[in-house]
């Protein structure tokens, strides 16, 4: 006969954990922390490359760039204009972790930075699962992939706040229908915020940087 | 952490890990079970199995206070059309119990 012992554990306790102690530093200093996720290659970094160079000097952006086995997206972001720059390299996980964020943090001075990017690894699946003490998850989506990929990762449409579809220059040059994902989308998350961006031409990017400065200016009011 | 859990409440060995999964919890209840049978081979878990409880995903609507099943994880409510929707389960990812033989 066997016994069973209850436990009741969350199985990433540990990474609330340290997740939550993340929040409560960025929350002290007032800085608003988005998490940037997506499939490989959607265009996360260049999301940021354009931000830094549409925004630096406005505001102050801490970015922490994580990837499986290069450092080359924080390079990019340090050629791009960015002061404040970390890479983290997962050495093989495909997600990133609040200890590894931590880690990063505890390398940057923080004083009076505004917004706080991280970038997380190219993968749709496991990074949905860790929070890393973000305020929000933004997921980037290009028009390059398949209009049904939020049925196909529910979960991560669901955790997140914001949608970029990347890549607008190509439409026309696939199947992918814009309408057709944005309804796929809301059907998993009726509160996405939903933005239509080149990176490549700039179209679409100016809503971005709108977006960006309420939510600091909100996160400085102390609203959320 | 299962290992963790054992040292804690002095089990010295186990035949089963609980475990629940919703379904939004970003894990595949199939690739996890394969991926935990291979994990712990050559640990004292040897030979564990993992028994998986699948929560399905639920909403309850903000407009009409009505609550379903997400199927498909569509968060749209099935009364009122509303997709203002809370989710009430699908995101647990949780260890249950433990089975000692
Ligand atoms: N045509 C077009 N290409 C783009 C656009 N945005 C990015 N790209 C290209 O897409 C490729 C991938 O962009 P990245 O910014 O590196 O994508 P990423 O999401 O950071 O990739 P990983 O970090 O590897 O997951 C690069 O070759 C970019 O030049 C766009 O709006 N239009
Ligand atoms: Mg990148
Ligand atoms: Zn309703």
């Amino acid at each position: 006969m066997s016994e069973k012992v209850s436990v009741e554990k969350k199985v990433l306790s540990e990474n609330d954990r340290i997740a939550a102690q993340i929040r409560e530093k960025l929350g002290a200093k007032r800085i608003v922390a988005l998490n940037l996720v997506s499939s490989p290659g959607s265009g996360k970094t260049s999301l940021l490359e354009r931000t830094l160079d549409a925004l630096n000097g406005d505001i102050k952006m801490a970015l922490v760039a994580g990837d499986v086995q290069t450092e080359n997206d924080a390079k990019r972001l340090i050629r791009a204009g960015g002061m404040l720059v970390r890479p983290i390299v997962t050495g093989g996980a495909c997600h990133l972790d609040a200890s590894m964020v931590s880690n990063a943090l505890n390398q940057l001075d923080l004083t009076d930075v505004d917004v706080l990017f991280i970038e997380n690894v190219g993968n749709l699946v496991c990074p949905s699962s860790y929070d890393l003490g973000e305020d929000m998850k933004v997921v980037v989506i290009s028009t390059t992939e398949g209009d049904d990929k939020p049925l196909k990762y529910p979960s991560m449409f669901r955790r997140s706040s914001a949608m970029v579809i990347n890549k607008v220059d190509l439409l026309g040059l696939s199947d992918f229908d814009v309408s057709k994902v944005k309804d796929n989308a809301l059907g998993i998350n009726g509160g996405l915020r939903i933005f239509e961006v080149s990176c490549r031409t700039g179209a679409g990017l100016n809503d971005w940087y709108t977006w960006l400065r309420e939510l600091i200016i909100r996160k400085k009011r102390n609203e959320t | 952490m299962t290992q963790d859990e054992m040292q804690r409440q002095r089990i010295e060995s186990i035949c089963a890990v609980g475990l629940r999964v919703g379904a939004l919890s970003g894990v595949d209840p199939g690739a996890l079970t394969f991926c935990f049978e291979t994990a712990v081979s050559d640990t004292p878990l040897t030979g564990a199995k993992l028994e998986v409880e699948f929560v399905p995903a639920r909403g309850r609507c903000r407009s009409c206070g009505h609550e379903f099943e997400a199927e498909d994880f569509l968060f749209l409510c099935s009364k009122c059309d509303s997709r203002d929707v809370d989710m009430l389960t699908g995101q647990e990812l949780d260890i249950v119990y433990l089975s000692k033989p």
